[in-house]
């Protein structure tokens, strides 16, 4: 077949911007200023292990609620009428048109302690509450923008699931939850895994939405990497490490969701 | 034997108030094997909806073993059904789709595994345990479906066009096959079809539907020998049907010429619907007949030829198992007997 060719651009782009820097990642990570060959850069990653903690765990409760509050959503939008799922989408996707940067500065004003809902809630004789500089607020961050992400590839896997299977399950005694239990998240499985996966990926590997909502004791290992290379703490090498390591915890977790997934479809 | 299943002045209306079912009553009995049998759009399928609980009708009864059912759901009422695409579960192995009711119903783990292995034994899937439902040819999907809803043992089990996908061999082997099945295991079985053949070859009793009414109940035999009106009748096997009037008793005007019949109980000169079967149409040497015509086209069809002949007003169909010469003018006779006479329906 000829037709491979074709991938030959996207082959030269993935060696050159994909293959090369991972490299250089990994050449900056394992050496000093001199070139010599260390290991401690990689060693001193451990000092940051609280960080690693709190991006993980920030991240992961940022997925769970993704997932929480998709899963209905993406079901109820895959069983509606086919012109009315086109609309209901393209809400869903509406606030990622407008610039991430924007949306989560927004959130700023909404949140601060002046803020538009600390406004109302003085209104009631309540608050004022601290609602932003917190990890709730890197959190309520992750989910705005990411929800998506999560919404998509389950709508996508949910749509294709015959109508007639849930009567199948019907008929054979199932009642409503049964369905969902037995029939429902099994076949949703892949878009669960994938929907996961772009969420957690990126929200993990965040550090806008931390440094706009977290304030400073929120830092998240975006942030960590960022101010090795432009900030006052500058030490690519350093920066490079955390980078390897947190990639390395990415491919673990990967792994380990893939064990989930019957078909192999996660996206990595 | 007592009615399984009854329906009472169903009627299904949609949203753009389209009439589905226009008041239908119907009374199942226990182990028989009952075919609605109609062409598409005809509301047969509705009623096998509305007997799964699938579907609320908008007015009328469900009963189910002297019960009334309305509103009970699906998974509470003691029938199963064949879906027309099947509708296995893609994510679960052949014996798991089998097991999935038992499962559902918490029965317990050595119940199911003897229950789903007489279940393999009976359709013939022995060995197809562990396959993947989406590995398999429509056939097998075929028996997995069958075998998923009657190891639950229900009482009335439904088959929405099972048979539809399959070629014309197989076709004939499953419909031996699943009267077989009801047969041994005594039970209930509605089926649904557009296929007379099938209908004919399988039911204990058939119902024929149109535009959403019953129009005939009977065994195969009544339902092809004594349509009781011209759909009826053009829909199970072919017929000639012609336009008459009956001047008195026992005779029928068609095609200019009078007739001699059965039937009686007609008012003078009703317009009448005349439907002749075409193996009922005897062929005669020109000049002793009343009728005439020319063949127009000869077919053979295996078993006998079927003849295209061009007389006054009609064409008529006729299967003989003698051909005619294309283009030569032959005569045509009926037995009374074989003459039926009926009523005109409203809606032609």
């Amino acid at each position: 077949m000829k037709l491979k060719y074709f991938s030959a651009p996207y082959l030269v782009w993935m060696v050159v911007f994909i293959v090369v820097p991972l490299l250089m990642i990994a050449y900056f990570a394992f050496t000093n200023d001199d070139g010599g060959l260390t290991i401690k850069h990689i060693s001193d990653v451990g000092q940051y292990a609280n960080i690693f903690v709190r991006s993980i765990w920030l991240s992961l409760v940022a997925t769970a609620i993704c997932l929480v509050v998709a899963y209905p959503v993406s079901f109820i939008l895959s069983r509606m009428e086919k012109h009315k799922q086109g609309t209901m989408l393209m809400i869903v996707m509406l606030p990622m048109w407008m610039n991430f940067l924007l949306r989560t500065y927004a959130w700023m004003t909404l949140l601060g302690n002046n803020g538009i809902i600390n406004h109302l809630f003085g209104l009631v004789g309540m608050g004022p509450f601290k609602l932003i500089n917190t990890s709730g607020a890197v959190v309520l961050g992750m989910v705005y923008n990411y929800l998506p992400f999560m919404i998509l590839p389950l709508y996508s896997v949910m749509e294709k699931i015959d109508k007639s299977l849930f009567e199948a399950a019907s008929d054979l005694g199932c009642s409503s939850g049964k369905t969902l239990l037995r029939v429902v998240i099994p076949l949703s499985m892949p878009g669960i895994t994938s929907g996961i996966t772009m969420v957690f990926v990126p929200a993990i590997s965040t550090f806008i939405i931390s440094r706009m909502l977290g304030g400073g004791s929120n830092l998240l290992i975006g942030d960590l990497i960022e101010m090795q290379f432009l900030g006052n703490a500058y030490n690519p090498h350093l920066g490079a490490a955390i980078s390897l390591v947190l990639m390395v915890i990415i491919l673990v977790i990967m792994t380990v969701m893939n064990q989930f997934d019957p078909d192999d479809q996660v996206l990595m | 034997m007592e009615n399984i299943v009854s329906l009472k002045n169903i009627v299904v209306e949609f949203e753009d108030s389209e009439r589905i079912l226009k008041n239908i009553s119907l009374d199942i009995k226990d182990k028989e094997f009952v075919t609605f049998l109609g062409p598409s759009g005809c509301g047969k399928t509705t009623t096998l909806r509305i007997i799964a609980g699938f579907l609320e009708p908008t007015s009328g009864d469900v009963y189910f073993d002297g019960k009334r059912i309305n509103g009970l759901p699906p998974h509470k009422r003691n029938v199963n059904t064949v879906f027309q695409r099947y509708a296995l579960f893609p994510h679960l192995n052949v014996y798991e789709n089998i097991a999935f009711g038992l499962r559902v119903n918490n029965v317990p783990e050595k119940e199911i595994v003897s229950r789903v292995g007489q279940m393999l034994e009976m359709v013939n899937l022995m060995g197809f345990e562990k396959r993947s439902v989406n590995r398999l040819s429509g056939g097998q999907q075929q028996r997995v479906a069958i075998a998923r809803a009657l190891v639950n043992r229900p009482k009335v089990l439904l088959l929405d066009e099972p048979l539809g996908a399959l070629d014309l061999k197989l076709r004939k082997e499953m419909q031996i096959e699943l009267r077989k099945i009801q047969q041994e295991l005594e039970l209930t079985f509605v089926y649904v079809t557009h296929d007379q053949e099938e209908a004919l070859t399988m039911s204990d009793s058939i119902v024929v539907m149109n535009n959403g009414n019953i129009q005939q109940i009977g065994s195969p035999t009544d339902i092809y020998n004594e349509p009781v009106n011209a759909f009826v009748a053009d829909f199970i096997g072919e017929s000639n049907i012609v336009n008459g009037c009956m001047p008195q008793d026992c005779v029928v005007e068609f095609t200019g010429r009078r007739f001699e019949c059965v039937d009686k109980g007609f008012s003078p000169n009703e317009t009448v619907d005349v439907v002749i079967r075409p193996e009922d149409v005897k062929v005669i040497p020109a000049d002793k007949a009343k009728l005439t015509g020319i063949v127009e086209s000869v077919v053979f069809k295996g078993v006998h030829y079927e003849m295209i002949v061009d007389g006054v007003d009609h064409k008529w169909v006729i299967h003989s198992t003698k051909a005619e010469p294309v283009g030569s003018m032959i005569g045509m006779t009926f037995d009374p007997f074989d003459i039926h006479i009926m009523k005109k329906t409203e809606e032609a």
